[in-house]
């Protein structure tokens, strides 16, 4: 059994790093790499399912490797095969595999044909680790990667600002989701003491008698997990990002907000369901998302005049019902309605071209003129107000922007004294100092030291938050989180005795995505003084693409993806935080949070967008 | 207030701004025009650099991409060394400096560095000053709503919930929407109440946001650019209101007003009641926008490698129509088998060669393909009319389908309710399923699916048309041609082409459409004659009309004589499917039926011959299949959902030839030439060219002029690539969901098209053309400008001329010898441009 799941995952690991190998130009032998591996897992997964079903159809767990391990933390793979998992599975495959098919022909002499191929097997291999994943620590791998596969097919079109804007947008989104992913790891593990699996959530005597101590942390944990659903699937109030998302080639945003991607939210309350299961409260509240984003966003849907537009906002209400029957309890019909939603919405995407030719037609033949209508009665007025107000899709935008981003952006006057000699002069050597302090085991009251842990945190939240706001210099945002890492770091230590190892563990990757991001602007002459600031889109990626790749692995490295240790050192620092200290556990989420969208943030202003020089430079012609 | 306004005519700022902004229809009425048409009172060059300097369009290939052409080969030395001399030897100067001017250019056209020469533009110095006066991005802010108010206002039918009140102007139904009394369009008081007591003037709007007077109109431009395709389309609407079937009222003024009052809204929203005019805060005087633009360099760089560009093919092609016209004096008479009227489009030149070449019988002819019979269309049951002939041209007449036999067929897929809850539900766990499995299927058989653009469905074949005046009229309109109406424009066609005499026993007309799925540019693939529309039910009158024997009785009196042996047959081909369509109801003898049959035949051959010529356009299809299996493979693309090239449409066009058959019998010409048959000896006055060239100079160099510049600046003039294009409205596309309306040519359309101008290749006494063309001014400042190049063959003497400077200059083609065409790889070697043209191996 293990060596089957195991294929399931190998096989698109090849896939997507064969189709890295390949060459741009080469496009016959990029579309067979990726035929392969969507093809040889779809019938590799039939296979087994009928297997697995003809076996009697039992959960299956496979507990793998440990990544880290020491007495108290073990940070290990699990994955987790059962009716969900193979629904989300076929769906996932025969959507690849169609979609493949689809844009081999579709994207042939697209200027990133490549890119296409590589980050839809990227997208790929990211679902298959989440649907498959057996605790949060691999759910939470895969969730990373569909993250930044999404902002890499939103941004496809990445010389045009809206592309860009947008997937920035969508990743900010996504982050939040991500806060909730994490604070709910982080809390569990304070709550089972251990890395807990979902077959173990299966164990109703085990979950029961832990909540029943603890019954706040359990509600705690849901609702995060019900935060990162609403998020990625596109909730109330996170539905506005999902037609902001069809920036990319049609095929794309079939797969991703059509179908796939937007469904993960599902996925994730379909795979915890026991665990908040005798929840009460938390199920009626699932259920109120579901019908208010339902009811909200059917209206919205309706007065849409974009086919995309229309289709997105159909398919998250359809999400918000699928919401409310994982709620009731009524798992099968969530399914088969999720399996139908994704397809359906799919065929509607790739078919949307088609929609002039077929409505005008209708219209030739069906037209009735408009009614003149005065509004004098209530019941109009009423009606045009709630047109209106589904036309400004329920000031969505406007609340996200004014909850979440606005306090941030409010911080950009306040935090005007960090700058380069603020960072040299003041913070290294506060650093070192901290550093000396905390490991030179004075005896200090605990609450001292406590104090000192949150100081510390509301230094690496303001240097993140001042990252997230600079608009002149990529080199000081760029150090900024650099150094908000090792206060994290410092935060940690003061609270809970990180010892050395774990420090390294945690600061090894971000020391060298730190370097190499440095490096690349410098190479790529991205600093202030060569005219490049953060306030407007550069396009460098025209004139240096190997390089605008490098920085985005050395971003990727630095918001501590799936890529360096400092992945599972992120969370790592956090069993650290004891579950009584929230202010600490949300302020080193947070800085955790903003200093992902921080670095996506530089990555695409400095190589993203209409660049201005590339007047008499032959451009892609595709844009 | 009153004198600080003083000076602006908000009406003639407004039609100046019109002026400017692109006017492409709805996607329904694709029609090609020049995309800088409102610089086409300037000199082609000039106006190029103009547009650079002042809108920031890319107007050329870029510098780099020249010296690529240079180096493969594609733009020859000594085309390099002719256009600098010439260029040079205008400036007047001695015979040392003209050596040293033309070193000199030609150095820099190699070797000059140009590369960070920045995008220039005039835009946005004025609007652009909000972005540090209030920390706002004024765009950002207004936009969004802005565009979701225009196309819900507009829209046609994609929304469920319409636009109350849709019938009120646009700002009488957002007043009526404003008065709902619970939400309001905008956050502020202000900009509300300015809306809804209506009182206040497009100059009290811009007094408040602008301030000072002389800025209106600069900021106007920078306003109403920083999203053209919306204030394009609009303006399209208010003046021809028709192009969208649901008609709606709403002027460019409208658009402006709105503008405004949401910009105060954005302004009082972020800095209530702390703000100024936009005018206090101008500091350094602006450019005026249309203030004169200076000649640099790079300037002249650019318009040399143009030139040598367009001429290096230019000359090939000329020098291929001297020895054509040459060697083609005396061709012995033939028993003709039959007779083909097809398009001057480029597509049929093709098609046309083929034939002939299958056939050595068969004679066919270029005219424009509504065949000079202009009406309104109406299929059966539908509620509109159609166009059927130029879009310039008002037609009085309308033809009328009856009895249609063909079912519509419909598709649960596009029906909207799929996007509603509970319908929405059921759909979602009953449709979806079959979505998945009707995707799989089609993905690997691709067949006509309900939700296809069939070009054959557009008039029923087996439907009876109303051709024969009632003596009805329907909403002005006279239902059907008198007889003295018909053979009027039936004479009017064949004497242009000069096909008087010598009828073969069967003389086809056709017209011609494409098929095509998922493609929202649907209308541009059929014929631009016809309005974008597929041209089946002009061939079919056209060949009733000259059928008719009162018509035929009326002709003979004007002296064409149409023996009764010969039968006029409509067909009409399918470009994209490379299929044919006939309209056999008068073959109704044995001999016909019998001859018919045989000529179907032929055409079966040149249809797979043409799909495989076009096969080596497209990399997805293996043109080494056996013809047959080719010919399916054509078709089976052409409704493929995931093709985003149906075919190549007018890619590559580049020349215009109006003349006979001798100008090009002998040439391989690939698809680049509209041609246009014309017979000079039968118009020796140019009476029927100037018909002629009244069409073909703004059809074919609109054409031409959409494909040039949107293919050399597709962020701008163009639509960008496809592939991620969203429909608004089922109007006109966008990006994403709040990007601009994109107007202009996608990519998947311009991408390996070569963007020269066209050429004329006229065949007449230079004189004659001369005096025709200066006839008509509007044509004149076409050939004048150098928006389209024009050359001259004298029939008498095989000399030609090259038009410049308002005069005809003798021509003599620098080009060695002809290559032959042997086999196919000959055949590739002009389709990827290493050779202009070959001689075809067809004895002359």
């Amino acid at each position: 059994m293990a060596l089957y799941i195991h294929l399931f995952l190998f096989i698109p690991v090849v896939g997507f790093l064969l189709s890295l190998l390949v060459r741009e130009k080469n496009e016959g032998t990029l579309v067979g790499v990726a035929l392969a591996t969507t093809g040889v897992n779809f019938l590799a997964l039939i296979g087994f399912t009928g297997y697995w079903i003809a076996g009697g159809a039992q959960p299956v767990n496979v507990r793998d490797m440990s990544i880290y391990r020491d007495e108290h933390f073990d940070f290990f793979l699990d994955f987790y095969f059962d009716y969900v998992t193979a629904t989300f599975l076929f769906v996932g495959a025969a959507i690849s595999l169609m979609v493949v098919i689809y844009s081999r022909y579709y994207m042939h002499k697209e200027a990133g044909f490549k890119r296409f191929f590589n980050t839809v097997l990227f997208f790929y291999l990211g679902y298959m680790i989440v649907v498959l994943a057996g605790n949060f620590e691999t759910l939470f791998v895969g969730w990373e990667v569909l993250g930044i596969s999404s902002f890499l097919l939103i941004a496809f079109y990445r010389l045009r600002y809206l592309p860009v804007k947008n997937a920035i947008k969508v990743f900010s989104i996504y982050r939040v989701g991500d806060v909730g992913i994490l604070l709910a790891m982080w809390m569990s593990h304070h709550l089972w003491h251990e890395n807990i699996t979902f077959a173990k959530l299966l164990n109703y005597d085990l979950v029961h008698e832990h909540l029943a101590a603890h019954s706040g942390t359990g509600v705690f944990i849901s609702l995060m997990i019900l935060v990162a659903a609403m998020a990625k699937s596109a909730q109330l109030p996170f539905s506005a990002w999902l037609p902001r998302a069809m920036e990319g080639p049609t095929p794309s945003s079939a797969i991703f907000y059509g179908s796939l991607s937007v469904h993960i939210g599902a996925f994730l309350l379909l795979r915890t369901f026991p665990f908040w299961e005798h929840q009460t409260a938390v199920r009626w509240l699932i259920a109120a998302v579901g019908v208010g984003t339902a009811v909200v966003t059917t209206m919205t849907a309706r007065v849409q005049s974009t086919i995309k537009g229309q289709i997105a906002y159909s398919s998250a209400a359809q999400i918000g019902i699928i919401f409310v029957e994982i709620a009731a309890g009524l798992h099968v019909i969530a399914l088969v309605h999720f399996v139908g939603n994704a397809f359906l919405r799919m065929y509607h995407l790739l078919i949307s071209p088609s929609v002039v030719a077929y409505l005008i037609r209708e219209q030739f033949y069906n037209y009735t003129p408009p009614e003149a209508r005065p509004a004098v009665a209530r019941r109009h007025r009423i009606q045009d107000a709630l047109y209106l107000l589904s036309l400004k899709e329920w000031h969505l935008e406007a609340l996200i922007f004014r909850l979440l981003f606005h306090p941030l952006k409010q911080l950009r006057r306040p935090l005007g004294f960090l700058t380069i000699k603020t960072v040299a002069w003041v913070l290294a050597p506060l650093y070192l100092a901290g550093m000396l302090l905390a490991y030179a085991d004075w005896a200090m009251p605990t609450t001292v030291k406590h104090g000192l842990a949150v100081t510390a945190g509301v230094l690496a939240f303001a240097m993140v938050a001042k990252a997230y706001n600079e608009r002149t210099s990529s080199r000081l945002a760029w150090l900024l989180i650099f150094f908000a890492h090792f206060f994290v770091d410092l935060a940690v230590t003061f609270n809970d005795h990180l010892n050395i190892k774990e420090a390294t563990i945690y600061l090894s990757g971000i020391v060298v995505s730190g370097i190499l991001g440095y490096f690349v602007l410098h190479r790529v002459r991205a600093f202030s003084r060569h005219g490049v600031g953060l306030n407007q889109f550069h396009g460098l990626v025209t004139q240096h693409k190997v390089y605008a790749f490098v920085f985005l692995v050395a971003c990727l490295g630095m918001a501590g993806f799936p890529i360096t240790s400092a992945f599972f050192g992120e969370d790592l620092i956090l069993t650290h935080i004891h579950e009584d200290q929230f202010v600490l556990a949300a302020l080193v989420s947070i800085t955790f949070i903003i200093n992902g969208i921080a670095v996506i943030r530089i990555y695409a202003r400095v190589f993203l967008g209409h660049s201005r020089r590339s007047y008499q430079r032959t451009t892609e012609l595709t844009i | 207030m009153e004198s600080e306004s003083m000076g602006f005519d908000e009406h003639h700022a407004l039609e100046h701004l019109r002026h400017y902004l692109p006017a492409q229809a709805a996607l329904k009425d694709f029609v090609h025009h020049n995309t800088l048409h409102a610089f086409q009172q300037e000199a082609f060059h000039d106006a190029l650099w103009q547009a650079s300097v002042q809108f920031g369009y890319s107007t050329y290939l870029s510098v780099d991409a020249f010296r690529a052409h240079y180096r493969s080969g594609r733009i020859l030395p000594q085309t390099v060394a002719q256009v600098v001399g010439a260029y040079c030897a205008a400036e007047g100067l001695g015979a040392a400096e003209q050596q040293a001017a033309e070193q000199h250019w030609k150095d820099r056209m190699l070797n000059g560095d140009y590369s960070d020469v920045a995008i220039g533009s005039r835009l946005d110095q004025l609007r652009g000053l909000w972005k540090s006066v209030s920390m706002m991005n004024m765009d950002k802010v207004v936009q969004p709503i802005l565009f979701r108010l225009l196309a819900a206002f507009l829209d046609q039918g994609v929304s469920i919930w319409q636009f109350p009140n849709q019938n009120l102007p646009f700002l009488d139904a957002l007043r009526a929407l404003e008065r709902n009394g619970y939400v309001s369009l905008f956050k502020t008081p202000r900009p509300r109440q300015l809306l809804l007591d209506a009182q206040a003037s497009l100059t009290d709007l811009l007094t408040l946001v602008v301030g000072d007077a002389r800025y209106f109109e600069h900021y106007l431009f920078d306003q109403q650019f920083s999203h053209p395709g919306w204030s394009g389309f609009v303006s399209v609407v208010e003046q021809q209101p028709e192009t969208l079937l649901s008609t709606r009222t709403i002027t460019l003024r409208d658009l402006v007003y709105l503008e405004l009052l949401l910009e105060i809204d954005a302004l009082d929203d972020k800095l209530p009641g702390q703000w100024q005019p936009l005018s206090t805060a101008v500091v350094a005087p602006l450019t005026p926008l249309f203030a004169e633009v200076a000649g640099t360099e790079l300037k002249t760089v650019l318009r040399l490698w143009q030139e040598a560009f367009e001429w290096s093919y230019f000359d090939g092609v000329l020098h291929g129509i001297q020895q054509s016209a040459k060697t083609a004096v005396a061709a012995a008479p033939v028993e003709t088998s039959f007779q083909g009227l097809f398009c001057i489009d480029d597509r049929e030149y093709s098609f046309r060669r083929l034939l002939e070449q299958v056939s050595d019988t068969c004679d066919t002819y270029g005219t424009p393909g509504f065949f000079g019979v202009e009406f309104y269309f109406q299929q059966e049951h539908g509620k509109f009319y159609t166009k059927a002939c130029p879009a310039p041209v008002t037609p009085g007449f309308l033809i009328k389908e009856t009895e249609r036999k063909r079912k519509r067929k419909q598709d649960l897929h596009y029906s909207k309710y799929g996007n509603s809850l509970f319908r929405g539900w059921l759909i979602a766990n009953t449709l979806g399923f079959w979505s998945a499995l009707r995707l799989f299927i089609h993905l690997f058989r691709p067949t006509i699916m309900p939700a296809a653009r069939n070009s054959f469905a557009h008039m029923d074949k087996h439907a009876r048309l109303q051709i024969d005046a009632t003596g009805e009229t329907e909403n002005g309109l006279q239902i059907g041609y008198t007889h003295a109406e018909m053979a009027l424009r039936v004479g009017n066609v064949l004497k242009s082409i000069g096909l008087t005499r010598a009828f073969a026993p069967i003389v086809y007309i056709a017209g011609h459409g494409g098929s095509s799925v998922n493609n929202p540019y649907y209308a541009g693939y059929d014929c631009g004659a016809c309005c974008g529309r597929p041209g089946a039910v002009n061939a079919r009158v056209f060949a009733y009309m000259a059928n008719h024997r009162s018509v035929r009785e009326l002709l003979r009196q004007a002296g064409i004589d149409i023996p009764d042996a010969t039968l006029f047959v409509g067909a009409m081909h399918d470009t994209t499917r490379d299929e044919m369509e006939y309209y056999e109801e008068y073959i109704n003898t044995e001999a016909w039926q019998r001859a018919h049959d045989a000529h179907k035949k032929v055409f079966r051959k040149a249809l797979a011959l043409n799909a495989q010529e076009r096969s080596y356009r497209f990399d997805t299809v293996n043109s080494g299949l056996p013809l047959k299996q080719l010919h399916k493979a054509v078709k089976r693309r052409s409704v493929s959902l995931f093709e985003p090239r149906p075919e190549w449409n007018h890619t590559d066009n580049a020349l215009c030839i109006v003349g006979r058959k001798a100008l090009y019998t002998g040439l391989y010409l690939d698809k680049r030439p509209f041609i246009n048959s014309y017979d000079y000896s039968q118009d020796p006055d140019g009476r029927y060219l100037l018909n002629i060239l009244n069409a073909a100079i703004p059809v074919c160099g609109g054409i031409n002029l959409e494909y040039y510049f949107s293919r050399v600046d597709q962020m701008k003039l163009g639509a960008g690539t496809k592939l991620p294009h969203n429909i608004v409205g089922l109007f006109a596309l966008n990006n994403g969901v709040d990007g601009d309306l994109r107007p202009g040519l996608p990519s998947q359309m311009v991408e390996i098209h070569e963007p020269v101008r066209i050429l004329f290749v006229i065949e007449h006494s230079p004189a004659v053309v001369l005096r025709v063309i200066q006839s008509n001014p509007a044509i004149y400042e076409w050939v004048v400008n150098e928006w389209v190049l024009m050359t001259v063959s004298d029939p008498e003497t095989q000399v030609l001329y090259r038009f410049r400077e308002g005069q005809f200059h003798p021509y003599t083609p620098q080009a060695q010898a002809l290559g032959q065409l042997r086999d196919e790889a000959d055949m590739l070697r002009v389709i990827r441009k290493e050779t202009a043209t070959l001689l075809t191996t067809k004895p002359l």
